[in-house]
């Protein structure tokens, strides 16, 4: 196992959790039916149920994906949290308002009442993957930040990353790209809830809304997300040169596709399955569109992943220091850190495969009115 | 106050919560899952129905821990920016793992055990709720590994072209894992939890006993409860026996500011209450031996010969040999591509001094420290509020055997009082831990001034009051619904007396 072989193998860690996290957040997504009002509060209350099962795998995932980047890409944490402050600590609050709006949600005393619960899902089915993909997107817009290694040394400005921005972060709002993908996840993250929701509740009333919203989304999100796309192989981007420094070049991202048929044909291939299981979803009578278009939604994000990193690219780039770009040699961790982390990830077909029995085990007899019973441990 | 201080308070803070639900999700994880297997072994539905109505209490409980635990994880890269990129190859890979290995297992299993007794096996289900206690377990051993290293830094080697302290082999990593202070940490913080479960469920059923309600039900809940409790006591009193020798090893000015030890020597006298001194007592505990040196304040700050004939430099010292460690980075990092033999011999110089690099940060000699006040009195009421814990699941025990339990109504109030001491006691050992090792996030090499994010202190301050105000929120609701959850009662028809 060589330095450069680890670093490439946690980017695809990245990658995988990345692509993980985007299609778990069919939570957001489907919480986002709560809002909905045409369906009535037992049918809301069967989503919840619903999505209750599997939010923690989510959060867990984000959590994961979090200490992966750290443990892999330390100055990348270091840059991107402590500089776009504002875009994490929004991020973080959703979250926790969702962590606790299940459990608390039909308890009594809960002082918000349900009202105001469901609201705190929903804001964070709409904000979540809306935060993510902006600062996702940053991966390719750059962001206004300047890495000092020696600034350590100094008593009166000891930070080594530093942010260019009062903003902390929503200046990536300013960034029509970056707000684009955001955008494209919403509307991802909603068909992919819709999705779910087929495939695991048992009421006529919720599965005709659920097509509906596949339905209504189709459009939104093919534009967002074909905008995003051809805007990426269209623009510059931030290229690494063989001694490290970084310049900008014309259809940086486009090349990168050219030159790696791995992402291409992943990038292909997760688009048709994405399509696939929206086809499904909204134009058959079948509910197994989910189980496309979720494999699809991974396949895809990973591709964004290696576009951004992958061939020479510095993946969180620096628009106001070009040289203080962070790239996968860079930035990563130690050899020897990386090497007994790849060890410990040898662990993960393991936990994917309790996770999925587990999963399978709970998810035998679909959500129904009897899973909201007097009685039943529930949300 | 600036953005070092807001940020301190920010993580202190929210520290502090999360502590407020996890020592519960540790102990009361195991009193259930015990419950449980009874249930299953014996194939007595009494059990059955008394674990589901644990693992309600526990469900409420797990959300706001969960949700606050991942705050903190956010937070060393949001207020803590140049801490994570010094500390990433290390501190990242065990919270890494911590996700890979613990988190999945507590998120799978929880859901399991929570929604699951009418759609998996009993035997399944019991596995589940074992599982989401040890994955909680697995989880607390990786994050103390990560805080065990900050108070004692092993492992790992400054590398001055990254800046970072990174771990270089095999050896190393084991070091790190194995670190002792992370190991009785880890047993310390986990058996801690054990009490807090265990006193949690022996107060709640003291609570039906005095009401006469679900008498049995209480009763054998208090059993499980009391052994819990009284397992987690003694595994406490030893883990914090070798925590303090740890820090009379490894941070003796956090052993002096807990003791108020402002001259220190042989034969040191430990101090129960100002004025109260139990001589050589302290020379025993810290060092194992009557004879034991044991530096105070005063001595760390002017340099002492410890017990094994070491010379220890005075922290001005220190604060020059740091300086110079900090002005060899700077030489190499600007002449190692000009001047490669002058970056060479500054290299030395840097490897010289390593050791002290952090105290090159500090203004004065004092900054080393801690507010020896509040450190002192958590002291304090951290070793006798868990005394008198202790004492009162032992007393609930015997009550239960001699059947005079009922009849001690004085003992089940003190049972009742004694959950908020628990919450109390846990919080007053993390003050003991963290305030007793400032000025450092990691022990001697990094001061909190240098480890912090370039943020305004506005920013923090507002961030502070937002979280203040949902942690407040979330802390009255989830005791409202707690304690109506408690009120109800578990849901099922009394045995008979057995």
């Amino acid at each position: 196992m060589t330095y450069v072989f680890l670093q490439n193998y946690w980017w695809c860690l990245i990658a995988l959790l990345g692509g993980l996290l985007v299609a778990l957040m069919f939570v957001q997504g489907a919480n986002c039916q709560l809002g909905n009002r045409k369906l009535d509060d037992s049918q809301k209350r069967m989503i919840l149920n619903a999505t209750g099962r599997k939010w923690e795998l989510t959060f867990t995932t984000l959590v994961t994906f979090g200490g992966a980047y750290f443990a892999s890409f330390p100055p990348f944490y270091s840059t991107s949290f402590g500089g776009a402050y504002w875009v994490w600590v929004l991020l973080l609050i959703t979250f926790v308002f969702q962590a606790v709006s299940y459990e608390f949600q039909h308890k009594k005393g809960n002082l918000l009442g349900v009202k105001g619960f469901r609201i705190a899902l929903i804001v964070n089915g709409f904000l979540a993957p809306f935060l993510v993909g902006t600062a996702v997107g940053t991966f390719f817009t750059g962001s206004p930040f300047t890495v000092d290694k020696l600034a350590i040394a100094a008593p009166s400005s000891p930070v080594i990353s530093t942010w260019g921005s009062p903003w902390h972060g929503l200046e990536a709002l300013g960034q029509a790209h970056a707000v684009d993908l955001g955008l494209t996840l919403i509307f991802l993250t909603s068909i992919l809830g819709a999705l779910y929701i087929l495939s695991q509740v048992d009421d006529e009333g919720i599965l005709a809304q659920a097509r509906r919203t596949v339905k209504a989304l189709i459009v939104p999100f093919l534009l967002t997300f074909l905008s995003w796309a051809v805007v990426l192989l269209l623009r510059k981007g931030f290229a690494v040169a063989p001694d490290g420094t970084i310049f900008m070049e014309p259809f940086k991202y486009l090349h990168n596709l050219l030159q790696m048929p791995v992402a291409l044909v992943m990038l292909l291939a997760g688009v048709v399955l994405v399509l696939l299981g929206i086809w499904k979803g909204a134009f058959t009578k079948s509910r197994n569109g989910f189980w496309f278009a979720a494999p699809g939604t991974v396949l895809v994000v990973m591709t964004v992943f290696f576009l951004a990193g992958f061939n020479g690219t510095a993946y969180y780039p620096s628009n106001t220091d070009l040289q203080s770009s962070l790239t996968l040699a860079n930035s990563s961790s130690s050899f020897f850190t990386l090497k007994v982390m790849t060890w410990v990830s040898l662990l993960i077909p393991f936990v994917v495969a309790y996770i999925a029995f587990a999963w399978r085990a709970m998810d035998k007899k679909k959500i129904s009115q009897d899973d909201i019973r007097e009685g039943v441990n529930q949300y | 106050m600036d953005v070092v201080i807001w940020s301190r308070v920010q993580f202190a803070m929210t520290a502090a919560y999360h502590w407020l639900f996890v020592p519960l999700t540790l102990g009361l994880a195991f009193a259930m899952a015990i419950m449980e297997t009874l249930y299953v072994v014996k194939k007595d539905e009494f059990w059955k129905k008394a674990a589901q109505f644990w693992i309600k209490l526990f469900a409420i409980n797990f959300a706001v821990g969960i949700a606050t635990g991942i705050i903190l994880e956010f937070e060393f890269g949001t207020n803590w920016s140049n801490y994570s990129w010094f500390v990433g190859d290390m501190f990242g890979a065990p919270l890494a793992i911590e996700g890979i290995l613990a988190f999945f297992m507590e998120a799978t299993f929880f859901a399991v055990m929570f929604f699951g007794w009418e759609k998996v096996s009993p035997k399944f289900h019991l596995a589940s709720t074992w599982l989401t206690g040890i994955g909680a377990t697995i989880s607390a051993y990786w994050i103390l590994v990560a805080n065990g290293w900050m108070q004692n830094p092993v492992g790992t080697t400054f590398n001055p072209d990254t800046v970072r302290s990174e771990m270089a082999s095999a050896i190393a990593f084991w070091q790190v894992i194995s670190n002792p202070v992370a190991v009785s940490k880890f047993f310390h913080s986990v058996t801690s939890g054990w009490v807090t479960g265990g006193i949690f469920v022996v107060g709640v059923s003291a609570w039906y006993l005095l009401k006469n309600r679900h008498v049995e039900f209480a009763k054998r809940s208090m059993l499980i409860g009391a052994i819990v409790g009284l397992v987690g006591s003694g595994a406490v009193m030893l883990s914090g026996d070798s925590s303090g020798v740890h820090a009379a090893e490894f941070q003796p000015m956090k052993l002096a500011a807990a003791e108020g030890l402002k001259d220190g020597g042989k034969r040191a006298a430990f101090t129960i209450v100002p004025g109260v001194k139990i001589p050589g007592m302290l020379s025993i505990l810290a060092t194992h031996d009557l004879d034991g040196f044991v530096p105070g304040i005063n001595d760390i700050l002017n340099g002492y010969t410890d017990a094994e004939g070491n010379v220890i430099p005075s922290v001005e010292e220190k604060m020059a040999m740091g300086r110079e460690a900090l002005d060899a980075l700077a030489t190499y990092r600007s002449l190692k591509e000009s001047d490669p033999a002058a970056a060479a011999a500054a290299l030395e110089v840097l490897r010289a001094n390593e050791r002290y690099m952090g105290y090159g940060h500090l203004e004065k000699p004092e900054d080393v420290i801690p507010p020896v006040g509040v450190v002192f009195w958590a002291f304090r009421f951290m070793i006798g509020f868990g005394m008198l814990i202790a004492l009162v699941l032992l007393l609930c025990a015997i009550g239960l055997w001699k059947s005079k339990l009922e009849s001690w109504k004085w003992l089940l109030w003190a049972a009742i009082i004694c959950i908020p001491l628990a919450y109390i006691t846990g919080q007053c050992g993390w003050v003991v831990a963290e305030v007793g090792r400032q000025p450092w996030t990691i022990q001697g090499i990094l001061p909190v001034n240098v480890a912090i994010s370039s943020l305004s202190a506005a920013a923090v301050k507002t961030t502070f009051f937002v979280f203040l105000a949902v942690f407040a929120l979330f802390l009255v609701i989830e005791i409202r619904i707690l304690l109506g959850a408690i009120r109800k009662g578990p849901d099922f028809v009394e045995p008979e007396k057995r």
